[in-house]
């Protein structure tokens, strides 16, 4: 077991010192940069929060869509190669709401305010 | 600083450009390694012609992507020339650069005024006003574009229609080996689609905000020729259509400011063909999953550099995924 903080509150804490203390002394291009590297530990706290709930569901709904057990990535490529070949269509039963929710919960860690989101 | 090369880009101009007395304000707007922007004034009989420099530096062939489909300088400059026959808003290229210049591959054009960031035409109050008919005015561009005999250009232009963007696209994909399932399906829902594409025409190829110049009076100009090619006029239409364009304004379909039928009414009034929705949608999609295996490429590119920005855009591939489940499976636009 790690001690405190946990890797969540570092995360924060990280990204806190870059918009708050950091940012305001930079210029120009260091700056939209600055802004860049906070928005990406805003994914990296959305994805820490949410990710593994998402995983579980995504890896059940491909475990049974597909017939079989595997990892994560294991299941995402026998998804892609079956969709290529033909063999799962959206007439499939179950296809079109697994990439739906599977979509959504990675656009909601990603860029949650994305307008395609709403 | 005065570049190496603004004496001879001097002696060039002077055949081009009769009265020439000096050049002024050389300074360089940006571009990378392989490519540039500059802008200058010509002394031109005592008055101020406002000019740009697009060059590559020593006629080093420009890269502009992985797998980027850029034409030559000299064949940008041939095409916007063609187009501004036909009627297209397009600046008017004055001097296409010759080897023995000593300036490197390019061209001089009139540099016009006008905005092209998407932020600021979407938001900032002196676009209030000609907002609302940006929309047609893209239409009769396009239409126009569309419109441009393409027989001088056939030599120069590679022809790219449908079922070739889609392998090209395809083949980058798999090049990056990571599982997209919703990237599948775009790419199986669109093959039969893309194969039945028929049409030929001028294509600008990157018809989108930062490539279109707009002033409170409306469009003034199609920019950035260098994706120029032959092939389905509907790339176009979807292009300027694709979410991503919106900068967060979904309902406005065209860009962020207009919608879908006063885009296509003013196609049609300027006379292009009548096309239909699901045909746009079409290529709306592939607009959404070319910028979506673009964003994968982006990652590739922060692997080889360590930039945060590509780093950042490598993850907003899932954008264009909720977009394609919207438009494949919800069928929106």
């Amino acid at each position: 077991m790690m001690d405190q903080p946990s890797m969540l509150e570092l995360v924060a804490a990280v990204r806190a010192f870059i918009e708050e203390r950091a940012m305001p002394e930079l210029k120009g291009h260091t700056a939209f940069h600055a802004r860049v590297a906070a928005n990406a530990l805003g994914i990296v706290v959305r994805e820490l929060e949410q990710g593994p709930k998402a995983q579980g569901e995504e890896i059940q709904r491909l475990t049974a869509l597909l017939g079989r057990d595997g990892t994560l990535d294991e299941l995402n490529r026998e998804l892609c190669r079956r969709i290529r070949s033909g063999d799962i269509t959206l007439e499939t039963p179950g296809l079109a709401d697994h990439l739906e929710r599977t979509t959504r919960d990675k656009v909601a860690i990603d860029q949650p305010k994305y307008s395609g989101l709403k | 600083m005065t570049p190496d090369f603004a004496g001879n880009l001097k002696n060039a101009l002077e055949k081009a450009l009769s009265g020439l007395s000096t050049l002024e304000k050389l300074n360089r707007l940006s571009g990378g390694a392989s490519q540039e922007t500059w802008a200058f004034d010509a002394i031109v009989n005592g008055e101020r012609l406002p000019l740009i420099l697009r060059r590559s530096p020593g006629g080093a062939p420009r890269v502009i992507g992985e797998g980027s489909a850029a034409v030559a300088l000299a064949t940008e400059a041939l095409a916007i020339e063609a187009a501004r026959k036909t009627g297209v808003k397009a600046p008017r290229v004055h001097y296409v650069l010759k080897p023995e210049d000593g300036v490197g591959e390019g061209y001089v054009m009139q540099r016009m005024v006008g905005e092209t960031i998407a932020r600021k035409i979407l938001r900032d109050a002196e676009f209030d006003a000609v907002r609302t008919d940006l929309a047609r005015q893209c239409g009769e561009v396009l239409a126009r574009i569309h419109q441009v005999d393409v027989a001088s250009l056939k030599d120069h232009l590679p022809v790219v229609d449908g079922a070739a963007q889609l392998r090209q696209y395809r083949d980058r994909y798999d090049s990056y080996d990571y599982p997209h399932p919703m990237f599948e399906l775009a790419f199986k829902w669109l093959e039969p689609r893309l194969a039945a594409s028929r049409q030929r025409t001028l294509v600008h190829g990157d018809f989108r905000h930062g490539n279109i110049l707009i002033s409170p009076e409306g469009v003034e100009a199609a920019l950035d020729w260098e994706l120029v090619h032959i092939g389905d006029p509907l790339e176009d239409i979807g292009w300027i259509c694709t979410n991503s364009w919106r900068f967060g304004q979904r309902d406005k379909v065209v860009g962020g400011f207009g919608d879908l039928k006063d885009l296509l009414a003013g196609y049609e009034a300027a006379g292009g063909a009548k096309l239909a929705i699901d045909d746009v949608r079409t290529w709306i999609v592939y607009g959404s999953l070319k910028w979506g295996v673009m964003c994968m490429g982006m990652y590739q590119g922060f692997r080889m550099d360590g930039s945060v920005e590509r780093a950042a855009i490598g993850r907003r591939s899932s954008e264009t995924e909720i977009d394609l489940v919207n438009l494949i499976i919800r069928g929106e636009i």
